[in-house]
């Protein structure tokens, strides 16, 4: 199951998307979630979707892969665009039963919600299908780098990140070999109604969260005695560092910003909520 | 480089009456139970010297690797790694740049999620210039074998590759001496065969100490010296023939010897007139034709 979902997951190409500083994609993805927020009308929305698109096939990643990855938010979207449209009031009434209200301006809200959702997921796993998730860290460190002034651990928790994604496969491993084990000894995770499937995890989860700390402590004295000793003094392997593409990347993504504000003042009538 | 301390000459690391307990503490903080790990050692390494250490489970050694390389601390006695102390805390990060360690399970020591990145983790925390670190990386990946699995998840290696990436990321920071804590024992043969390879050639090419703890017989017996360690001391200490001439002493120690040696101590127990201390096929093959000529000559 853990193996289906693909969003957050990376896909590996080369594509002017993927060689970006992994900064400029954070900001970016950013700039695009606040962006859907802002829109507010039918050409906003279409400007979006439209960069939305162009980004997705300069990114050469399959468009069905991107799909793939709205699959496991397909139940609250579905109901939060049901809720919208049946439950929002408006003077342009088509049909009522009880509290639920079907309205114009709840079925454009309905549309809209969708679609905002829709992009939404579509634009922040677009960001990691292009970057591989050391490089994300290695962006967040460096982009939230400021806020080790007010004394919050960037490092450690970038170190944390990086280090339980590189521990994802491993504990996965393990778990099919202590599920095998169980099973080998009679355990069922199969049958009976939810209650006994969930109790059947016990004899799963205990082991595992034993081993998970003894790999954790383990894991702290290598790096303790390869003279790890936090954040500070340390050099980067791979440092970051902005190229002419970046920029260009930064510009393009203002002025997108810019075109999504100005469509929201030019065209506030059209089709709006 | 020796250093001059309380006018003698010391080797690499020299330890004087180290003692280490672990202490077991209840919830209210009183000493439970006090469980004396490594009991008065004085040992002294040479630099450039392959020493093993054997002992069985609970002997005690890798308590006192792991104060080669500063993670513990002596509870009484002193510990001198290339002549500094490992009690001043200012010394640490240089002991540790000097004593490098390998530990027993390939995937908890790792920390890249890509090869070169995991060799060259040790570097970065000690703040070398990045230019700097890509050549110590090509360097100790070229020198472990692996630079062709460079670009590689360690996932996708098996256990002895997964070893030598740990190693390459000790020998990356250009370590005096680099202590292997029962380095092949989650490996397979072919593993097994693979890690010890490397460590020889470290040894015998680039000069490293080496210090190995294992209770594998086969992998000592090429090392310049072994010390036998047991409930906390040294037992035994010498050359590896002369070690394995002791088969009973090592028996009463629960320790196996090499299945040759043991060949030949059974045989010589049986009365045949083969040497103690035999160490590999090639040297029981020249007794054995050595005994069959005086034989046929009688």
């Amino acid at each position: 199951m853990i193996r289906e979902i693909t969003f957050g997951q990376y896909y590996a190409a080369d594509s002017p998307i993927h060689r970006l500083d992994p900064r400029i994609k954070l900001f970016g993805t950013l700039i695009y979630i606040i962006s859907l927020f802002v829109a507010n009308n039918i050409v906003s929305y279409a400007v979006a979707a439209l960069f939305l698109g162009i980004i997705i096939i300069i990114s050469t990643v399959p468009v069905k892969f991107i799909l793939k990855g709205l699959k496991p938010i397909l139940f609250i979207l579905l109901f939060s665009v049901a809720f919208n449209a049946v439950l929002t009031n408006g003077e342009h009434v088509l049909a009522k039963w009880g509290v639920f209200v079907i309205s114009t301006e709840g079925l454009i809200r309905a549309a809209y919600m969708g679609a905002r959702l829709i992009m939404l997921i579509m634009g922040s796993s677009l960001m990691t299908y292009t970057t591989t998730p050391n490089e994300l860290t290695d962006g967040l460190e460096k982009s939230l780098g400021f806020l080790r002034k007010i004394n919050i651990p960037v490092h450690e928790m970038a170190m944390m990140m990086s280090i339980a994604l590189r521990f994802i496969p491993i504990l996965i491993e393990e778990t099919d070999k202590i599920m095998k084990a169980q099973m080998a000894r009679g355990a069922d995770f199969e049958n009976g109604n939810i209650i006994h499937r969930v109790k059947s995890m016990v004899p799963l989860l205990i082991p595992l969260f034993v081993s998970a700390f003894r790999r954790a402590s383990d894991l702290a004295m290598a790096m303790e005695a390869r003279c790890y000793h936090g954040g500070e003094g340390r050099t980067k392997m791979k440092p970051l560092q902005y190229k002419r593409a970046d920029y260009t990347g930064y510009i393009i993504v203002l002025v997108y910003f810019a075109v999504i504000i100005a469509t929201r003042i030019l065209f506030k009538n059209v089709l709006h909520f | 480089m020796n250093t001059f301390k309380n006018g003698c000459i010391m080797g690499i690391i020299k330890t004087s009456r180290l003692l280490y307990n672990y202490i077991k503490r209840d919830e209210e903080d009183n000493i439970e139970e006090v469980k004396r790990a490594v009991d008065y050692v004085d040992i002294d390494i040479k630099e450039g010297e392959f020493v093993a250490i054997l002992g069985h489970n609970g002997s005690g050694k890798s308590t006192l690797a792991k104060h080669m390389n500063a993670l513990l601390l002596p509870t009484e006695g002193t510990i001198w790694i290339d002549g500094r102390d490992s009690s001043v805390s200012e010394n640490l990060l240089e002991i540790r740049k000097c004593a490098g360690m390998v530990f027993q399970n390939p995937d908890n020591q790792i920390i890249g999620t890509v090869v070169e990145e995991d060799v060259g983790f040790g570097l970065e925390n000690i703040g070398v210039p990045t230019e700097q670190i890509w050549k110590n990386v090509n360097e100790s990946l070229d020198m472990v074998g692996m630079n062709e699995y460079r670009k590689k998840s360690p996932n996708k290696l098996s256990g002895g590759q997964k070893q030598r990436v740990a190693i390459a990321g000790v020998v990356a920071m250009r370590p005096k001496c680099i202590v292997l804590d029962e380095p092949t024992a989650m490996l397979d043969p072919s593993g097994r065969k693979e890690v010890i390879s490397t460590i020889k050639k470290l040894n015998r090419e680039d000069n490293i100490t080496i210090i190995l703890i294992t209770h594998y017989m086969e992998e000592v017996i090429e090392a310049d010296r072994i010390i036998v360690m047991d409930e906390g001391n040294v037992v035994m200490e010498g050359v590896p023939s002369e070690i394995f001439s002791k088969v009973e002493k090592l028996k009463s120690l629960r320790l196996d010897v090499p299945q040759v040696t043991e060949l030949a101590y059974e045989l010589r127990k049986r009365g045949l007139p083969v040497k103690a201390g035999v160490l590999t096929i090639d040297e029981l093959t020249d007794e054995l034709k050595k005994i069959k000529a005086a034989g046929e000559h009688k």
